[in-house]
């Protein structure tokens, strides 16, 4: 109470064991027990499993042959943007990384957290001596979700191979940095949505509306122009900054067709500052949410 | 079953509808959300296909014609679409609650039925808001309300596409007397029945070849037809053959159900409930 001590750390520190070194190892040893105790609970439920997995991938197939059809007709999505049929399926690809990942880490939760909050069962998390924002974002992984990681894998990789680009090492790391960039936009606008629910109660449609505005962000911002959509791409780039999770990665693989201008490293700096301060954002939001939660008693 | 009764279930289920519908409104106007997404996608298709120097249409299709048609799938949908019906019942069957239809005198397809016009009644009251909203503000689109003939021929699909959706998804539900766990088919079944049935995209697109499959199954009336009637992409005799298609199906349909129903109640052992 106004020690001045972050709450998160206060915890850790009163639950014993010195400062320092050990919080960060704590929290990787729960990390990994959660990651342990869903895929044991996934492996349970094989079957319902498999489908999840058949089924999301047999979403992502179908996707994919629309756009084959698209290019039978097209050359390329946009005009001389060099968004051609491979180009275009690396995006795909990148977005399918991006989305499998979120989907995989925080969506069970991000569903959890509202029920929590409605029933009021957040109460017994808020008792754990363990930062509430982890336990919350991080309890249930969704490995069925990872179907779809490897099929972005293998789509990306062919895109490389139909493209002739091989990306240098600088290339890939700077590439897996983004990715997680990405995540990190995609999950503070998902927490801040799902935590919100304590000021709007049932908010069914505020996760339909997450999945709105990334679907907006599932294709090349080029594509956003004219009188409607060049207010929407600077909104959705500068304000709520989806639309750099899949196009600042992507652009770093398609140099071949599409060589990165100022401009595109100045949006990669800006996506690299906007993960940062997205996460400051959505854990402002968090901690507001929780002690609105608090002082409402029950 | 009496007017009466068949005016009872309606009456019943409207109430029960409009319970939700502040949910309703909100959730039908953000539905049109993708379509926002798909229009400056086609803007993108189309303006390459200029900067390319090619013919500005797709699979016979404008820009203008491209947008109209999403548009008009989702009118489409919004009478073919029947959330819950087959799940409903295969979960019915499981858990027993098919008995209170077997018991009273209330046959369970038209009370089903009945239901679901009730439903979509109620649905079309608030939906028409955000789908007139939606319609002007697209209104650029279209090339203008079609003749009488084919404005006429677009009602009847529209509710030939209604009658098509319950006997399908119904007979489907009928499953579950012989699997218990329906689910998995029935969403194998959506996955395709979007993909094929022209809501993802016009079924003109397809190669000739898998074209002329598609054109053979019953899906493409629940999203492609009405659609491609009002824009004038089927008409003469092929629409009337096409209609008299339909109604060899919903015809199909409705009596494959009623089979499934007395075999699959004969089948029935009572299971839970």
């Amino acid at each position: 109470m106004g020690t001045g001590i972050p709450r998160s750390a206060e915890k850790a520190i009163s639950s014993g064991g010195p400062s320092g070194l050990h919080v960060p190892l704590r929290y990787l040893r729960v990390l990994a027990t959660f990651a342990r105790n869903s895929l044991i609970r996934d492996m349970t439920f094989r079957v319902n499993f498999l489908i999840n997995v058949a089924s999301s991938i047999s979403w992502v197939l179908m996707n994919l042959g629309f756009y084959l059809l698209v290019f039978r007709f097209a050359p390329s999505i946009g005009a001389h943007t060099g968004w051609e049929q491979w180009p275009f399926f690396a995006f795909l690809a990148t977005g399918l990384l991006i989305n499998s990942a979120v989907h995989a880490l925080f969506m069970v939760n991000a569903d959890e957290l509202s029920e929590l909050i409605r029933t009021g069962n957040l109460d017994f998390v808020l008792l754990r001596p363990i930062d509430t924002q982890f336990v919350v974002s991080l309890t249930r992984i969704d490995w069925s979700a990872l179907g779809n990681f490897c099929v972005g894998v293998v789509l990306l990789g062919t895109a490389l191979v139909r493209m002739n680009y091989v990306p240098g090492v600088a290339e890939c790391l700077l590439y897996i940095f983004f990715l997680v960039c990405g995540v990190a936009i995609y999950y503070s606008l998902m927490i801040a949505l799902a935590a919100s629910s304590v000021w709007l109660g049932r908010n069914l449609s505020l996760l339909d509306f997450w999945f709105y505005i990334t679907t907006f962000a599932r294709y090349p911002m080029e594509i956003y122009q004219g009188r409607f959509g060049a207010p929407l791409r600077a909104v959705f780039t500068w304000v709520i900054p989806v639309l750099v999770v899949v196009n600042v990665p992507a652009r770093l693989l398609v140099q071949s067709v599409r060589p990165s201008t100022a401009s595109d490293w100045f949006l990669a700096a800006f996506a690299a500052a906007a993960a940062v301060a997205s996460l400051v954002a959505s854990r402002m939001v968090f901690q507001a949410a929780l002690r609105s939660y608090r002082s409402s008693g029950s | 079953m009496s007017p009466a009764a068949a005016w009872t279930i309606i009456r019943i289920s409207i109430a029960e509808r409009l319970v939700y519908r502040g949910d309703f409104a909100l959730s039908t106007l953000m539905r049109f959300l993708p379509i926002v997404t798909q229009v400056f996608l086609w803007a993108a298709v189309f303006s390459a296909l200029d900067a390319a120097g090619r013919p500005a249409e797709v699979a016979g299709f404008s820009y203008h014609e491209m947008i109209a048609y999403y548009l008009l799938t989702m009118v489409a949908r919004a009478f073919s679409s029947m959330p819950g019906l087959a799940s409903g019942i295969a979960r019915d069957i499981r858990t027993g609650a098919v008995n209170k239809y077997l018991i009273q005198p209330v046959d369970m397809l038209q009370y089903l039925l009945l239901h679901r016009i009730a439903h979509k009644l109620v649905y079309y009251s608030v939906a028409i808001g955000p789908f007139a909203l939606v319609f002007w503000l697209c209104r650029g689109f279209f090339p203008g309300w079609p003749d009488a003939a084919t404005t006429a021929a677009f009602a009847v699909s529209l509710i030939m596409a209604f009658l098509l959706g319950f006997f399908l998804e119904s007979t489907l539900g009928m499953i579950g007397f012989w699997f218990l766990e329906v689910n998995s088919l029935l969403f194998i079944y959506m996955l395709f029945a979007f993909f094929i049935s022209g809501h993802m995209f016009p079924i003109d697109m397809l190669p000739a070849g898998i074209a002329a499959v598609v054109r053979l199954l019953p899906l493409q009336y629940l999203a492609y037809f009405p659609a491609a009637v009002f824009l004038g992409k089927v008409s003469g005799p092929q629409l009337w053959q096409s209609l008299a298609v339909e109604a060899a199906w919903i015809v199909f349909f409705a009596v494959a159900g009623r089979i499934a129903f007395s075999r699959g109640v004969r089948r029935y052992g009572g299971y839970g409930g």
